[in-house]
């Protein structure tokens, strides 16, 4: 078996990964966190090749292991902050791959299989598997390859219900027969459930799915220690499942969406509610980029509400400058940031630091909403649903209940948006249509580039 | 102990560290933190090379590379990818222009 040294290294590594989650939590120890865990990680990796006897594949194993680190890290060096979501989605995905490839070929090789043995198999293939093809969906979601809105197959209820019967109706035959067609039956059912769970999950559900999928991961890697009877890995997937759960649940809380909706959306699924992006011809207003910097120009007070749409058409340095334009005219200028502004929990702040915006004028909604009634303009840019006033009064929106920045309680609104659809939730903002409300159509970059230009000429 | 209880034992344990570990984080670092849980079950990469190091059938080789290449990424890119976020939670001083930013400036 494995030797003791081996299993101290293994409980000093488990240590780190607890001291990684735990640094994670502050932002004053993120980073050593981080630090500590990938030390950690790569201790481990190159303890076992010492602990293991008799390894076979030596080099091959070595050079896989270069070439996805090099895939690994150029990916994460190279995307763009707008697509880390979907980045991280992928990377969660594959591990999930892993984990059940990981849990079959063991099942393949392993000659004496008991019940625990069989049953965390079983766990091991099916959870990775959904965790793959989940993520691959959510990855195709995000990054626009496919509709970001909720897809439902006809019949795709009682589908993805025959399908989830199907797959445990194999995980029991694994279990209590151990034959490998059965195996390969749970892997394909299993990956085909993965693609049903997430295809009815309407785009703002879709940052709690990563979530959820990354703790099914951690289960997957958990079962896969069991498996093995690797303990490391019992203990690092146990405590991504039971924090990712967590998390799962923290962010759901952010959103005012009820988990269960989440979760079992795919049982449930009903083509989309009422007031979801039927053709609106009411008339709206829209102004021209000098309205907008007039307006602004001669306001005193200003805030800013950024979402994903600034992120996409990397509007952040022409917002800064519009917003450096206005300070510098005296006008006081802050920006509200919804706890899901972008297309994750924290994700604008990211963005606007890698615009250099400062600190100090960012503030959490929840901070600022009192502000926006003593609020001469709220400058929405590329955001529809976190300004949603259906998310505070109308009991039958899909998005009642999920806390909002108050724009509509300030004097004036200004849109700025590349067209009426509806934001990423697919619900209809009435905001837009509010007199109050004025709608400067176009890319935002664009579009606050001209304001910019205006405002210094005026 | 028996083997099973002593696992099932420390499944339950980290159960709880798992929750306890995060119960109170602000909702900014919710990406990183995911990100971070994301990165450490890449460490699955020890189990693919374990099963690939015991493997003798081509097919069951070849499938465990596929499995050691699928960890990598997730582990690595993982902790690269949480990384990178955390950038914005250096000190701000004033900082020269990265090719990150000259990029986004370009696009």
């Amino acid at each position: 078996m494995t030797p003791t040294w081996a299993q101290v290294v293994d409980l000093a590594v488990a240590v780190a990964f607890i001291l990684t989650l735990k640094g994670l939590s502050s932002p004053r120890t993120a980073r050593t966190g981080v630090r500590i865990g990938s030390i950690g990680a790569l201790v481990a990796v190159i303890a076992v090749f010492f602990a293991t006897r008799e390894l076979n594949h030596l080099p091959w194993i070595i050079a896989v292991i270069v070439v996805g680190s090099v895939i690994g890290i150029v990916a994460a060096r190279r995307v763009a902050m707008t697509a880390m979501p979907q980045l991280v989605a992928l990377f969660n995905g594959v591990g999930g791959g892993a984990a059940a490839i990981v849990a079959a070929v063991e099942f393949h090789v392993a000659t004496e299989k008991d019940v625990l043995f069989l049953t965390a198999t079983a766990f091991t293939a099916a959870i990775g598997s959904i965790s793959l093809t989940g993520s691959v969906v959510t990855f195709l979601k995000l990054q626009e390859l496919m509709t970001g809105r909720p897809v439902v197959l006809p019949g795709g209820r009682f589908l993805t219900i025959a399908i989830a019967l199907l797959t445990l109706g194999f995980a029991v035959t694994v279990i209590a027969t151990g034959s490998l067609p059965a195996l390969i039956g749970l892997l394909i059912a299993s990956l085909i459930l993965g693609v049903l769970f997430v295809l009815p999950v309407g785009g703002a559900d879709v940052p709690i799915v990563i979530s959820l999928l990354n703790a099914f991961t951690g289960l997957a890697v958990a079962a896969g220690g069991l498996v093995l009877s690797n303990t490391l890995l019992l203990v690092a997937g146990t405590l991504v499942g039971a924090s990712g759960t967590l998390l799962t649940r923290m962010m759901a809380q952010a959103m005012g969406r009820p988990l269960t909706s989440t979760l079992f959306g795919a049982f449930t699924a009903r083509a989309a509610a009422a007031g979801g992006g039927g053709a609106e011809n009411r008339p709206v207003r829209s102004g021209t980029p000098d309205d907008i910097a007039i307006m602004l120009g001669y306001a005193s007070k200003v805030i800013i509400v950024p979402g994903y749409g600034l992120a996409v058409a990397q509007a952040q340095q022409a917002l800064r400058e519009v917003a450096d334009l206005l300070t510098a005219r005296g006008v006081s200028v802050s920006y509200a940031i919804h706890p899901v502004a972008g297309r994750m929990p924290g994700h604008m702040n990211v963005l606007l630091a890698e615009a250099d915006v400062p600190y100090d004028m960012l503030a959490e909604s929840e901070v600022i909403n009192p502000e926006f009634a003593a609020t001469d303009v709220a400058l929405v840019v590329g955001a529809n649903d976190v300004v949603n006033p259906a998310a505070r009064t109308d009991p039958t929106s899909p998005i009642y209940g999920m806390p909002i920045v108050d724009a509509d309680r300030a004097a004036q609104v200004v849109f700025i948006k590349r067209s009426m659809r509806p934001g990423f939730a697919g619900v209809e903002n009435e905001l837009l249509f509010d007199p109050r409300t004025t709608l400067l159509f176009g890319d935002a970059k664009d579009a606050l580039t001209k304001v910019a230009a205006r405002l210094k000429a005026s | 102990m028996s083997e099973p209880i002593a696992l099932l034992t420390i499944f339950v344990l980290s159960v709880f560290v798992g929750f306890e570990v995060i119960s109170k984080v602000s909702a900014v670092l919710h990406t990183p933190l995911m990100s971070g849980a994301n990165a450490i079950h890449g460490i699955v990469l020890i189990g693919a090379v374990i099963v690939t190091g015991h493997a003798e059938a081509p097919t069951v080789t070849v499938l465990g590379l596929i499995a050691v290449l699928l960890a990598t990424i997730n582990l690595v890119g993982g902790f690269a990818v949480t990384e990178r976020m955390l950038e914005m939670f250096r000190p701000r001083q004033p900082r020269p222009v990265s090719a990150d930013q000259q990029r986004g400036t370009a696009a």
